[in-house]
């Protein structure tokens, strides 16, 4: 795989993880459990969704075929899609929403810290950028896994039984492909092995505090950084993508 | 089910530094935390704020408006506290 | 002159001078009766407001475009919260006026009632529904009631984007093909007599009138307000190349005003009794959200309890 084809499918991965993402979370919109969270909630959609436009206008560049961030996000099919299969699993509860925010906010907090040291100058300055909103996301999951497992004996049950659910979902975000080991010989990818032992050691914390049990599971889920996605994209994109696709060439 | 009622809390931000804290509204939040952070989403949207303070409103004392004259009227008379009180010539400048 | 009649006088007095009634002060019961009322029946209608538009979120056809209208229904949650702060100031709690919402004693605005079908929709609400909002809106900003009156600039301050996000979606449409065109006409062919009837009934018909606006509530009648939507309306759809799907508007010189047809009382009646087409729907949606969300307030509560038990624990020993 050459450089310039294993950036663009890196900076596809990033962007379609943060408009995934920031898709679910703009699923609660309007729906949260106090209003205070509904504006919350949809602050962190809106910070992803804003990555994602940064990211997917760059991955366009970096092609070098005249597609922008709207033929990226709204014409691609599911298997062009490159986004780890945590973010594309549904909100079922504000459980699940939370324990998948803090998976992808610590995951994502280290990895732009990471990021901030690569050759490529657009995507260390994406990171710094996207840094700033990433460390307030980790902080509001975090405290949420800790307030839920803490809380009451049903919200502890809840968060147990999403953390353990969502638990097999957590392994990709961490673990290395062609892709990424191209571009961290390059000087431009993360070692995203090296970022597990402070991840896992704020896992730990977190859930300590939350007085939550580590989940033992080890078969870790992947695919989706290689087009392989769960059935849950395809409703995702048929939403999403329902106006451009019927209205071919349309403005709006 | 348990009490599921967030208090109230009243928010203060400083819109820029160098000004006082001022008092925008109130929210609704479990704890002093979360409502730093509710104060941030809510009334820091559109970069209003530079710092925020909370106070629940229960621990807010009010003085009573129907003592107004006793506590404001007083001051309305003491005009020798304001500078227009002393007549001065035109002439004298820098003061 | 008893107490009450002297101390309604002097309330009267100060409303009549312009200067603002704050929480604490004597008011009739009455008055704040009335607030309590109006503020929370708008508080809900943003509250409600959000779902029709939160429809297209997910739907929204380009990332710009999900921005904006994610944006703006937020901005909706905002200005609920403003409101149901402003009602709190009158010593009720959010929770019961929420109660009020979910079993059905307290109204909202019907034009939420009403379904979004296409994405035009989103811009005929920006701009019929929005614009028809910010003129009975923005005399609430020197309502008499202080909370109310400075919760309303801060809606005001933020609404203002909305209308133009709504004006520009039709606008591009307006410019689009020919179906995106069909699509224009037919929203507004929807959405205009709705967004009438938004001010409320007729004067003649409107018994609260009198007495909010001599309370400098209401600075405006309905039908003046409702004047002022169709005067503006019809010069903005020509810029849109669209008809306002009402015959009989026509200028009319003697008035210096545009004519208009009779709004359908009975649809509106209807729909405010509960018989719109989305009533029990977005009912059932906020109640849904609401009961789903219990253990989540429950759990941070009880979070907050203990914490603060063991820092006074720790204060203890220290």
């Amino acid at each position: 795989m050459d450089i310039q084809k294993a950036l663009f499918d890196y900076t596809l991965r990033l962007g379609d993880n943060a408009l995934i993402l920031g898709h679910r979370l703009s699923e609660w919109c309007g729906r949260g459990p106090i209003l205070e969270q509904d504006i919350a909630m949809t602050n962190i959609a809106l910070d992803l969704i804003g990555q994602a436009r940064s990211l997917l206008q760059y991955a366009g560049e970096i092609e070098g075929k005249g597609r922008t961030e709207d033929d990226l996000a709204f014409l691609r099919d599911i298997t062009a899609y490159r986004n780890v299969l945590l973010v594309e699993q549904p909100n079922e509860d504000f459980a699940f929403t939370i324990v998948r925010q803090f998976f992808y906010d610590n995951y994502s907090f280290h990895f732009y810290t990471a990021l901030l040291q690569s050759t490529d100058e657009t995507l260390a300055a994406i990171a710094e950028k996207s840094l700033k909103e990433v460390r307030y996301h980790l902080r509001y999951s975090s405290e949420w896994m800790i307030r839920l497992g803490d809380g009451t004996e049903e919200s502890n049950q809840k968060m147990q039984k999403a953390l353990n659910q969502m638990w097999m979902y957590n392994g990709e975000l961490l673990t290395m492909n062609e892709t990424d080991r191209v571009l961290l010989a390059a000087g431009i990818g993360v070692d995203l092995e090296a970022l597990k032992p402070a991840c896992e050691a704020k896992l730990a914390e977190i859930l300590a505090a939350a007085t939550l049990e580590m989940p033992t599971g080890t078969w870790m889920q992947k695919g989706g950084k290689e087009g392989k996605h769960s059935e849950h994209l395809g409703f995702i994109l048929a939403e999403m993508q329902y106006l451009q696709r019927a209205h071919p060439g349309a403005t709006w | 089910m348990k009490n599921q009622n967030w208090p109230l809390w009243e928010i203060f931000i400083r819109s820029k530094q160098g000004l006082n804290h001022k008092h925008v509204g109130s929210l609704h939040a479990a704890d002093e935390k979360m409502a730093i952070e509710n104060a941030r989403d809510v009334y820091t949207r559109r970069s209003e704020g530079v710092s925020i303070w909370v106070v629940e409103s229960k621990h807010i004392t009010a003085s009573d408006p129907s003592e107004g004259e006793a506590l404001y009227e007083p001051a309305n008379d003491k005009v020798y506290r304001h500078p227009t009180f002393y007549d001065l010539p035109d002439e004298l400048k820098h003061m | 002159m008893t107490n009450i009649q002297a101390l309604e006088s002097r309330f009267q007095a100060k409303v009549d001078d312009e200067v603002k009634i704050e929480p604490k002060d004597w008011m009739p019961e009455k008055y704040r009766k009335t607030l309590i009322r109006q503020i929370s029946q708008h508080a809900h209608s943003e509250i409600v407001g959000m779902l029709p538009e939160g429809n297209w979120i997910t739907r929204a056809p380009s990332l710009r475009r999900k921005l904006g209208l994610l944006a703006k229904v937020q901005d909706e949650a905002g200005h609920g919260l403003y409101l149901y702060s402003a009602a709190e100031t009158l010593g009720v709690e959010r929770a019961d006026l929420i109660e009020q919402l979910h079993n059905g004693t307290a109204k909202y605005s019907s034009i939420f009632n009403y379904p979004t079908t296409s994405w035009a929709d989103i811009g005929s609400i920006g701009w019929l529904v929005d614009g028809a909002a910010i003129m009975n809106q923005v005399p609430l900003c020197r309502c008499s009631y202080g909370p109310y009156a400075r919760a309303m600039v801060r809606v005001c301050k933020e609404e203002s984007f909305h209308q133009r996000q709504g004006f520009e979606i039709l606008l591009t449409l307006s410019k689009g093909t020919e179906a995106q065109k069909e699509m224009l006409q037919e929203s507004v062919n929807r959405w205009w007599w709705p967004a009438m009837m938004m001010f409320g009934p007729n004067d003649a018909d409107s018994p609260h009138t009198a007495q909010s606006m001599k309370w400098k509530i209401k600075r405006f009648t309905n039908d003046e307000l409702r004047q002022k939507f169709v005067d503006v309306s019809v010069e903005q759809a020509k810029i849109l190349n669209i008809t306002l799907p009402d015959p009989d508007i026509k200028w009319n010189e003697e008035r210096g005003h545009y004519d208009y047809g009779v709004i359908d009382w009975e649809e509106f009646w209807n729909v405010v009794k509960g018989n719109g087409p989305c009533n029990h729907e977005r009912i059932q949606t906020r109640v849904k959200a609401h009961e789903e969300g219990a253990w989540v307030r429950a759990a941070a509560m009880a979070h907050a309890e203990k914490r603060s038990q063991r820092n006074s624990k720790k204060e203890q020993v220290a």
